[in-house]
């Protein structure tokens, strides 16, 4: 580890040039120069689908270049394939995890690496430098546990471990706070110093400004592809950051309306539900959204959101308990049904419950609509000439990258599939809006969009149960608060009220009765 | 009337029964494994009889009669790789391409090349010393030709390869999350080669077990749809060596009985059971059997999708 530092030169260890890869329909990236010096976190920004991870994969060996060069350590070099990356010290950790579920931690690190027994696997081998390298980088992990066990922050520990174990002398990190709590966030920064106190090169990837801000040394922007600039960290501020990833101004002040409210649209009253492991999810869960009312369920993830918005939506049965939209129980009643009384939902695990990845960008717009008289004569026969017209303006609205309409989804940028989603689930008046981490890898032109949207559908009188794990877009548009923690809602604040003391006690433990967690 | 069928001799001829069975179901085992479902086992089967069968009729050599079948079904799991793999078709139809081509080939050589029904010497039953002496267990268990043995040596072997090995590892990784394995710097489309030309191996080595071990003769589709049982056993088995090998022995053993019945005639409660219903109990058994074992831990996710580097 220690030789690493000693040679931290002034040349690069990694230097991009004119690097360009097309798909068909985009340029992804186009003649970009980006370059890496040992010991630095070089951040990279730009708006969803600006080219980052298209780039970083071409740095890994997934994508071959149409042009451009690469060097490592001043020689020109080719990287074909990941395991070519591998073998000369880069690691990734990409935006979605490449472990295998089924197998364990270790053998998920062992795999593609050679064996100190020849044919023959060295798990115990591995565990013990795991354990070790988990110890030298404070980095917890059951090194025996399989991965479909994990939490995701300990999924993405096992990334960063397996990355070190290979002995990654540049790290990729595509995107690696955007599932991670706070103080998740803060470990991970800690490794980060960590590492490139001992002379690694990391680069890091988020949409969350402050964060760039806080960790890296250098930033490079891209638009569309194109690179921008690439300036110090010290001295740079956010609005100017802002500016240069969007191309105009950010504003990111909104009007926020006095409350309006009128009657409640939804109400919950002692929902319990199970979660996946068949516990108690959901306990004694009780609330009410009125129209024109934004009501934000903070907490760490984890605690039971996920349970809460799938019960709503009808994905998951409550135990017990009623839930009602506008005196209409429907605790009893299916997706469909609930959807067609106006409810509208953008899940949390967009890949897999928002879209279906297979279909194009129209087909997945009208995906809620297809039998309704908008998109369809008589609900059978679809009308393709308004499904496109609709489509098109969601595009141009939302501002989704995408080459055509008919582009598959999965082509898509993480960032885009979310606007897509969002364009959907808007566009179709709804009565009650239930959003679920809406901005997650969302970079913030988009994120300024997409509050707006929800404060005009408050404006409109639309009912809305904002889920966020992001204290200050919960701050920024809710009436009202309420804190999850372990299946239950222990505390509630008011706009006018709130104490952030308060609400991060709340999402660590302490209940409303008492506020200090309790230790028994 | 119970105690004329189950006899030591339906017990030993289930076990040498099992032997095309095990070979076949491991190969297939290894292809799933890794992500390739290979529907042509059957026809492969009947081309590594034909060869193994012809190879020892022309040589009287036994060793080059297993090596013809042995080759010819790498060269067929070859293809069926390329087409699958390489080619990217849709898994189960161009195994049924495959099983036509091995059906009609097999049957076309025959016709071509030897017309009249022949017999070989085939392999004959090797007694293990002291424990084929054994009372009941010896002639259950140990006095079987030479592939009888191989065929239950290689069940622990595979399950050593599967869960001791890199190799192994990287079947699991390849068929279970192949974007991650390929991240990892495994070459999916290495390992499924590897795989589906094993597989393609062993179903050559189960035919040749049915026409030089079992029968010694070689008939027009003498495989009788075996070889989709062989792949309905992976399913059966979960997935694991054990598992399979535990189908294989259930199966065979109804084909067993089928035997005895065939010969002593099956009565049940006073009942004579037609000969044609017990043919088809094999088939009815796979069929409630695949009922409940579609969900399993070990079920490769990426069974039957090609792998694509998101470009
Ligand atoms: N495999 C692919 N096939 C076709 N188009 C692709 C593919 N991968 C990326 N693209 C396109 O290339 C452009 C850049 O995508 P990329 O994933 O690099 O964006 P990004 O900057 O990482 O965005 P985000 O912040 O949303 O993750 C997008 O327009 C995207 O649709
Ligand atoms: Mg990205």
């Amino acid at each position: 580890m220690s030789n690493l530092a000693t040679k931290r030169d002034v040349e690069p260890v990694l230097q991009m040039r004119g690097m360009v890869k097309a798909f068909p329909g985009v340029k992804a990236i186009d003649q970009v120069d980006f370059d890496l010096h040992n010991g630095e976190v070089h951040a990279l920004l730009g708006e969803n689908g600006a080219g980052k991870s298209t780039l970083m994969k071409v740095l890994y060996g997934m994508y071959s270049p149409d042009a451009g060069e690469i060097l490592l350590d001043g020689q020109a070099t080719k990287i074909n394939s990941p395991s070519e990356a591998i073998a000369q010290g880069i690691g990734m950790i990409h935006q979605h995890f490449m472990l295998v579920p089924s197998l364990t931690v270790v053998e998920n690190v062992a795999l593609g690496m050679k064996s100190s027994r020849g044919y023959r696997l060295d798990l115990d081998d591995v565990a013990a430098k795991l354990e070790q390298l988990s110890h030298d980088y404070n980095l917890s992990v059951n090194v025996h546990a399989p991965i479909w066990q994990l939490a995701v922050g300990e999924q993405q520990r096992v990334e960063i471990l397996r990355a070190l174990y290979k002995g990654a002398a540049i790290l990729i990190l595509d995107e690696p706070t955007a599932v991670l709590t706070p103080g998740e966030v803060d470990d991970l920064f800690r490794v980060l110093r960590q590492m490139t106190a001992e002379g690694h090169g990391c680069i890091f990837i988020s949409h969350k400004l402050h964060e760039v801000l806080a960790i890296s040394q250098r930033i490079t922007v891209l638009r569309d592809g194109r690179l921008v600039d690439t300036i110090e960290t010290e001295g740079a501020t956010r609005a100017q950051l802002a500016e240069m990833m969007v191309g105009r101004p950010v504003l990111q002040n909104y009007q926020f309306p006095p409350l309006n409210a009128g009657t409640p649209r939804l109400t919950l009253r002692g929902v319990n539900a199970l979660n996946e492991r068949e516990e108690p999810g959901l306990i004694d869960v009780s609330l009410e959204v009125h129209s024109g009312e934004i009501v934000g369920i903070a907490g760490v993830s984890g605690n039971g959101q996920r349970e809460l918005a799938q019960v709503i939506a009808g994905l998951r049965p409550a135990t017990s308990g009623t839930l009602e939209m506008e005196g209409t129980a429907i605790e009893r009643l299916n997706p469909a049904e609930i959807k067609d009384l106006g409810l509208s939902y953008i899940p949390e695990e967009r890949m897999e419950d928002g879209v279906i990845t297979e279909f194009s960008v129209a087909e997945n717009y009208m995906l809620r609509d297809y039998d309704s008289t908008k998109f369809s004569r008589n609900g059978v026969f679809l009308r393709f000439d308004a499904v496109d017209q609709a489509c098109s303006e969601a595009i141009r609205d939302y501002e989704i990258k995408t080459p055509a309409s008919s582009t598959k989804v999965k082509s898509l940028s993480g960032g885009n599939i979310q606007k897509l989603v969002l364009a959907r689930e808007l566009d179709r008046n709804p009565r009650v809006l239930l959003a679920a981490q809406p901005i997650r890898g969302v970079d913030i032109g988009a994120t300024e969009y997409i509050h707006q949207r929800l404060l005009d559908e408050r404006e409109k009188g639309t009912a809305i149960l904002l889920i966020s794990e992001d204290l200050d877009e919960i701050q920024l548009l809710s009436d009202r608060i309420l804190v999850m923690y372990e299946g239950r809602i222990v505390g509630e604040m008011k706009r006018e009220e709130v104490v952030l003391q308060q609400l991060g006690a709340w999402m660590a433990g302490a209940t409303e009765e008492d506020p200090a967690p309790a230790f028994a | 009337m119970l105690e004329d069928i189950i006899t030591a001799s339906v017990f030993a001829s289930t076990i040498r029964l099992a032997t095309p069975y095990i070979f076949a179901s491991l190969g297939e085992m290894f292809s799933q494994r890794s992500g390739v479902l290979n529907l042509g086992v059957d026809g492969v089967m009947l081309l590594g009889a034909f060869f193994g069968f012809y190879v020892v009729y022309i040589t009287e050599s036994l060793i080059l009669g297993v090596i013809a079948a042995l080759i010819i079904g790498a060269l067929m799991g070859l293809a069926t790789a390329f087409i699958s793999v390489t080619l990217k078709a849709e898994q189960g139809i161009s195994g049924i391409g495959i099983y036509l081509f091995g059906l009609g080939m097999s049957e076309l050589l025959y016709k071509e090349l030897v017309g009249t029904p022949r017999t070989v010497a085939g392999f004959p039953s090797v007694d293990l010393p002291i424990l084929s002496d054994l009372p009941w267990l010896g002639e259950i268990f140990f006095q079987h030709n030479l592939l009888v043995y191989l065929a239950f040596a290689l069940v622990p072997i595979s399950y050593f390869i599967l869960n001791y090995t890199t190799i192994g590892l990287q079947i699991r990784a390849v068929g279970q999350h192949p974007d991650a394995a390929d991240a990892m710097g495994v070459s999916v489309t290495r390992i499924r080669y590897l795989t589906v030309t094993l597989g393609g191996t062993l179903s050559g080595l189960a035919g040749a077990a049915l026409s030089i071990a079992l029968l010694k003769v070689f008939q027009q589709n003498m495989t009788a749809g075996r070889g989709f049982i062989a792949v309905a056993l992976v399913y059966f088995g979960g997935w694991r060596p054990y598992g399979v090998l535990g189908g294989a022995i259930l199966f065979s053993f109804v084909n067993a009985l089928q035997l005895q019945a065939d010969v002593i005639g099956f009565e049940l409660f006073g009942w004579q059971i037609p000969a044609e219903f017990s043919n088809l109990l094999p088939a009815l058994i796979t069929i409630i059997v695949l009922v409940f074992a579609s969900k399993r831990k070990e079920k490769p996710t990426a069974l039957t999708k090609p792998f694509e580097r998101g470009e």
